[in-house]
Parts: C-alpha cells; structure tokens; sequence
C-alpha cells in the first residue's frame, strides 16, 4: 500500500512539474501566428496540387493573408467561388478570373497517323520523347504512353483507347496544370473555359512545312492561314507553320472551323452536338451546316 | 592479363558474322546528303551555296565553335539545296544536298596506297592538320579529336592509348582496320605522340582478337616506345575510362576527362584518320562500319563515303532479311534502334545490327529484387536500381547527388537484372534531365 502511494505522489509530482515547465517553455517561445490562415485554409479545397504556383494549400492561404490583393492569387481547383470565401474571410475583394481547363491540342488518331515503328521501351512519354519521333511520323503529336493521365490528381484525364489520345473531363478538370508540366511534347494548354464549356481551338501543334506535316498525319494544320483571313475579330495567328487561337480573342463565331481544310479546328460542346463526349468531337460538315441555321 | 576493376559484363561476342571479311568501298550514290551535325558540339557551319560545284576533299561546313569539326566533301558534284533531312530517329537535323557527278578529287591529295612514313611537321602543325581534316573520335561518342591533343594549362598528357577494344558485340569494323591497315596505324600513333610530346604509347586489344594482337604486336617491335596490351573479355572495355584503368591502372575522378591522370584515348580509326588527314592530305569523309547479323546474306566490313544513304550499303550487304526484327544503329548494348534506314551516314555510324524478331523483343518486366547484380555489373560503380527508381519518381537533385552524370550508357545493368527491369530507360531519361538542370544553372552562373 505504502509503495503504491509513494508511486503515485512521485509521479504526479513529476508530472505537476514538467507540466508547469511545458507550459512556461510554451508561453516563453510561442509562436505568433495569424488566426485567418486556418480559416482561409479550411476554405481551400486542400488538394495540395500546386496548381496555384506554391508548395500547397497552406502555402497559398499563407500568402494570401499576407497579400494587399488577391489579384494574381488563384486557386485552379476552388476557382472564382473559392477565392471570393477567401476575400470575404480577410475583407478583400477577389480577382475575377476565367475558369479555365486543359486542352489537348493533338487529334492524331490512329486512323489520321499511320504508324511507322511499334515502341517497345517503357510506356513513359518523356523516355519516349527523349529517344525518338514515337511511333508515328509526327515529331510535335501525343505519344499515346498516358503521362499526362498518370499526372492528375483528379482522374479528369483518360486515354481514348479508340484514338490513343488522352481525353479531358471538363466536370472534373480543375486546370492545376499537372498535365501541361507531364507531357513532354507541350500539347496540353490550360485556355479559357468558355460560356457554357464551349471553346474553339486549333488541334494541332504540328510546326512543320504543311506537306511534311499533312504526310505524317492527315488532321495537322498546314497553316495555310485560311482561318485567319476569315476571322473577324483577329483572335487567330498563324505562326511556325501552325495557327493558334487567342481564346481572349475568340467569340466563337465558328467561322475558322468551317474553313479548315483539314479540320484541324474543333469547336466543341457547341449545339445541338450532345456535349457527352467533350476534346473529342468528330468534324462532321452536315452538322456544321446544322448548327449554322440553328443559330441564324 | 589486365582489365578494369570495377563491374562489368560478359555478353556473348557474335563476331564470327563479319569478323575477317576484308574491308569493301561502297559504290557511290546519285545523291547524297551529308548531315551538319555529325560530332558532339555546336552544328558546322556551311560555307558553300546552291549550286557550287564541289570536288571530294572540299570544305562544305565549318566547325562552328571551339568543340565542333570540319565537315569535308565526300563526292564531286553540284550543291542543290540546304536543308533539313530527317535522321534515323525521325528527328530533323541540317544537311548539304548534293548530285554526285563523276570522282574528282582535289588535287592535294595523295590518292596512292603507298605508306609514308616520315613525318617531320611540328606539333602545332599536327594539330592543325588534324584539326582542318575535321577529325573525330570514330569510337562512338565523335569528339572532336583535336580538342583532346590540347591539354588545357597546367595538364601533361603521359601516355596515349589507343583503343582496339571493340568491347562492343558484333562490330568488327575496327579489327578487321588493325588487320588490313596496322602499318598506318602505327604511324599514326608515332604522329600523335609527336603532336602531344609523349614517347609512351599502348594498345590495348581484348583477347578474342588473338591475328591483331600479333599483328600489332610484329609491328610494335620496330616502333619506338609503342606497346600492346592483350587485355581479358569484358564489357565495356572500350570505355575510355575502363580502358585507362585496364591499361595503366589509374581511376579518372568522377566528372573528370582523362587528361587528368596524364592519358589521351583514341580509337584505331580515328588514328587511321588522323594518318590519313597527316600524310596524306585526306579530310575525314569515310569510315569503315560493320554490317552484321544472324539473317544477313553478306556480313561485313564496308568503307563508306558520309551521305551515302544506309539503304545502299544495306543493299550491298544483301538486302533487309525478311525476319528482321530491329534495325540498331551500332552494337547491341549501346546502339539504338532506327526506325528510318534512307537516313545519310555519317561519322557516328560505326555499324548496323540487323537483330532477327525472335532476338529483339524486350521481356516484360517483373518487380526489382534487390539482389544488386546492376550495383555489381556497373563499370561506374552507380547504383542502377536507385538511380532508375528516382528517375521514375523525377528526383533530379538526388539523382545528381547519387552521379548520374557519371553513367556512360552502357547498358550493362539493363543487361544483367534479372528481373528484366528497363534500368537504362529511366538513367538515361534521368541523365537528359539533369544534364539539362546542370546546364542551364552553368548559363545562369554566368550571368
């Protein structure tokens, strides 16, 4: 009996007094932290993507509490609605920013490119990429080896086993920009989401000579500088052999897509096309001509 | 007998296909397109127009910087564009496009097969002469030879060592060049020592070439300070570093070139060059390349003039066989695949592999082990299976704390796993990467 309460009185001593001393130390060398970066954080989605350019969600609420503005601060996940929580929390206004979402500019289907090698290395794009053309003639399109798909955090990328071209989920994509960083060859660009997800862009990075690139697949873009001439709001370049279209530019008119010749532009999620299969769209003129009278 | 100490594998030779199969000219082409970039280095600089007729042995391009070659006409003929061509990869490189009329040769050079002997030109001379011939190292990598006869300040190069190796399966373009060609070598070498200041030189032949040990060796008796070593089967002697280590037991440091420890490495074919550009005024336009496999009608030892597309000379050695499989530029453990044979040859193709469908499938690969047979084979004394796991996880700093940059590409721990694992993939993959990294700090440093 007499061992057990000596036992008990050391012990509880012991710990009376180390908890005083914790709780000295503590007071002594607290570290003062703004309370609105835990609130801030609880609003981001914490996916810790780096999709806004720092090492993660806390990282971002850090720098946003420290900020004059929110301009230039954006979260790609939580996009305008996200960032208008955080201005509330902190009493700025957010910066108006355009979703956005990853496109890939490559339509290089198995039927448009023929095959001119099997790849029998590891199915990685960049050791692809770093060892030859790939297995088509295009030197600029997708390798088809999925790097992009194995980048994203969430699941919003997938491989076409159809085409072999990975294919974006609007719904899900939150345009961190994983998969621009993943491929090796640049063909995914974060654009603007459009008005109801509709977008138009050019699907070929090809900078090749027209013939060349035309010879190694049949959907690249000659830059023949057609679409170009027929733009109205001057929203389209044709650089390197190959046009781009500004989407700050661009008022999707549509005008472009139907005077490719090689149907290197795809206007996509546009009526009456069924908006299930967005990026992937085939070019069909009689729909085309539909959508025209639809919309006159 | 000697070799290196660290690692190494010992992949079956399979020599016997081209092995003693006398050295054939390569008729010339209609056309031909001589690749700009040809070495390591900045592309040349070309300095003929369309149009310009030209006569074998002419400047076409300049080097273009301290690390780059001269570029020499192989044909007589007119200029009818510069443009890109597509190399054996698919990829785009700078080339002079040529019709090839007739075989005038700049009178300048001696065309007789008589062996010159006396060399009286000073060491500067040498390496000017070497210099504007455009000469590079023949053994693969195409470093512009006279780069590494200019010691930087405050280095002595020793002795020179002459690689005969041919550590590489199937080639046999260099053995079959000691057999048919050993008096030139050996004067070659007596050049060099000249230009570097040396009186020491050694050549370092693996055993399983038992007629160009005693040829070199008949021939080194009546030459001065010049020694042959018989040296143990293993790959990759041919290394430059595995051969210094094999041949005079000394360790180049990691990062370092081998001046460091007093040696210059140079390939027998490059040293015939070297020869050639010194006695006999003739630019480097040719080399001789192995064409071999199990399937191919006529393997051998074919001397061809850079531009001639690969399909003529695949044709001399009796066409595509039917069961080919893959098609390696060079040997098996370092060569790569091709996927386009019209390609130009050029100073960097030493052979071509025509690997038959059974023997070229790849294995699927299984979980790593961790028996560390990659730790033991590698001549570098790397760690493969680390250096390919962050590779694949793209840890590039600890990549370049672990050396990558000291791996040579020798494939031999993609060789040994015994889990078939792409080992080499991912190194090589992680070495472009860093080597990228480390470049572009370099240019920043600068700044």
């Amino acid at each position: 009996m007499k061992l057990i309460l000596i036992s008990l009185i050391v012990l509880g001593l012991t710990g009376l007094v180390a908890a005083v001393l914790l709780y000295l130390i503590a007071q002594k060398f607290r570290v003062e932290e703004d309370p609105r970066i835990d609130r801030v954080q609880e609003v981001l989605p914490g996916a810790n993507c780096g999709g806004c350019g720092f090492a993660g969600c806390r990282a971002l609420a850090e720098a946003c509490v420290k900020a004059d503005t929110l301009d230039g601060l954006l979260c790609p996940v939580g996009g305008a609605p996200t960032m208008e929580k955080v201005g509330a929390i902190l009493g700025l206004a957010a910066a108006a920013a355009d979703p956005k979402v990853a496109v890939v500019r490559c339509n290089g289907t198995c039927e448009a490119r023929p095959r001119t090698s099997e790849y029998d290395g590891v199915k990685s794009c960049r050791i692809q990429h770093n060892l030859y053309v790939g297995e088509t003639a295009c030197p600029f399109g997708c390798l088809g080896c999925g790097d992009c798909v194995a980048a994203c955090q969430f699941g919003a990328l997938g491989m076409d086993p159809k085409t072999g071209l990975p294919v974006v989920d609007d719904e899900k994509c939150t345009a961190c920009g994983k998969c621009v960083k993943a491929c090796p060859r640049g063909i995914i660009e974060l654009r603007k989401k459009g008005p109801k997800n509709r977008r138009v862009y050019v699907d070929c990075v090809n900078k090749d000579k027209g013939a060349i690139a035309r010879k190694a697949c049949m959907n690249a873009c000659i830059g023949c500088g057609k679409c170009q001439k027929e733009c109205g709001f001057d929203a389209i370049t044709v650089e390197n052999n190959v046009a781009y279209i500004d989407s700050e530019k661009c008022r999707l008119c549509r005008k472009c897509e139907s005077a490719c010749p090689t149907g290197a532009i795809h206007a996509i999620n546009f009526p009456p096309r069924k908006p299930a299969e967005p990026a992937q769209t085939e070019n069909k003129p009689a729909e085309a001509v539909q959508t025209k009278e639809a919309q006159a | 007998m000697n070799t290196f100490r660290i690692g190494g594998v010992h992949p079956h030779d399979n020599k016997q296909y081209s092995a003693h199969q006398p050295i054939t000219e390569c008729p010339l082409p209609e056309k031909a397109i001589i690749p700009l970039v040809q070495h390591i280095g900045a592309p040349s600089q070309p300095v003929v127009e369309k149009g310009q007729k030209v006569k074998v042995g002419e400047l076409l391009a300049k080097a273009g910087g301290f690390v780059g070659a001269n570029i020499h006409s192989p044909y007589s003929g007119t200029i009818t564009k510069i443009d890109t061509t597509i190399d054996a990869w698919g990829m785009k490189m700078p080339a002079i496009f040529m019709d090839v009329e007739g075989d005038e040769w700049l009178p300048e050079i001696d065309r007789t097969p008589d062996v010159i002997r006396e060399c009286r030109l000073e060491p500067k001379e040498i390496i000017d002469k070497v210099t504007a011939a455009g000469i590079v190292g023949l053994g693969g990598a195409c470093f512009p030879t006279q780069v590494k006869l200019m010691p930087p300040p405050g280095k002595k190069a020793e002795v020179l060592i002459v690689n005969g190796v041919e550590c590489e399966p199937y080639l046999t373009c260099d053995h079959q060049l000691m057999l048919e060609h050993g008096e030139e070598l050996m004067i070659g070498i007596q050049i060099l020592m000249r230009a570097l200041g040396i009186e020491h030189a050694i050549i370092g032949i693996e055993k399983n070439k038992p007629d160009a040990i005693a040829r070199m060796k008949e021939l080194a008796q009546k030459s001065l300070g010049v020694e042959v070593k018989p040296l143990k089967l293993k790959y990759p002697q041919g290394g430059e570093k595995q051969l210094i280590d094999a041949c005079i037991g000394r360790q180049v440091p990691s990062g370092a070139l081998p001046i460091e420890v007093g040696a210059v490495v140079d390939n027998v074919a490059t040293i015939y060059a070297v020869y050639e550009a010194v006695q006999k005024n003739k630019p480097l336009i040719s080399r001789v390349m192995t064409v071999t496999g199990a399937s191919v009608a006529r393997p051998g030892n074919y001397s061809v003039r850079f531009g001639t597309p690969l399909t003529q000379v695949v044709d001399l050695a009796g066409g595509v066989p039917e069961d080919t499989g893959k098609i390696i530029g060079g040997g098996p453990m370092m060569g790569r695949a091709m996927n386009n044979i019209d390609m130009p040859t050029n100073k960097r193709v030493s052979g071509l592999l025509f690997l038959r469908e059974s023997e070229s499938r790849r294995v699927e690969p299984e979980n790593c082990i961790r028996c560390a047979k990659c730790v033991t084979a590698c001549p570098m004394g790397l760690e493969p299976y680390l250096l390919s796991k962050q590779a694949q996880m793209q840890m590039w700093d600890e990549m370049e704390q672990h050396d990558v940059m000291d791996c040579i590409d020798c494939g031999c721990c993609l060789f040994t796993c015994p889990s078939h694992r792409p080992l080499l993939d991912y190194i090589r993959m992680g070495k472009a990467t860093v080597g990228g990294i480390i470049r572009a700090r370099q240019a920043a440093q600068k700044k």
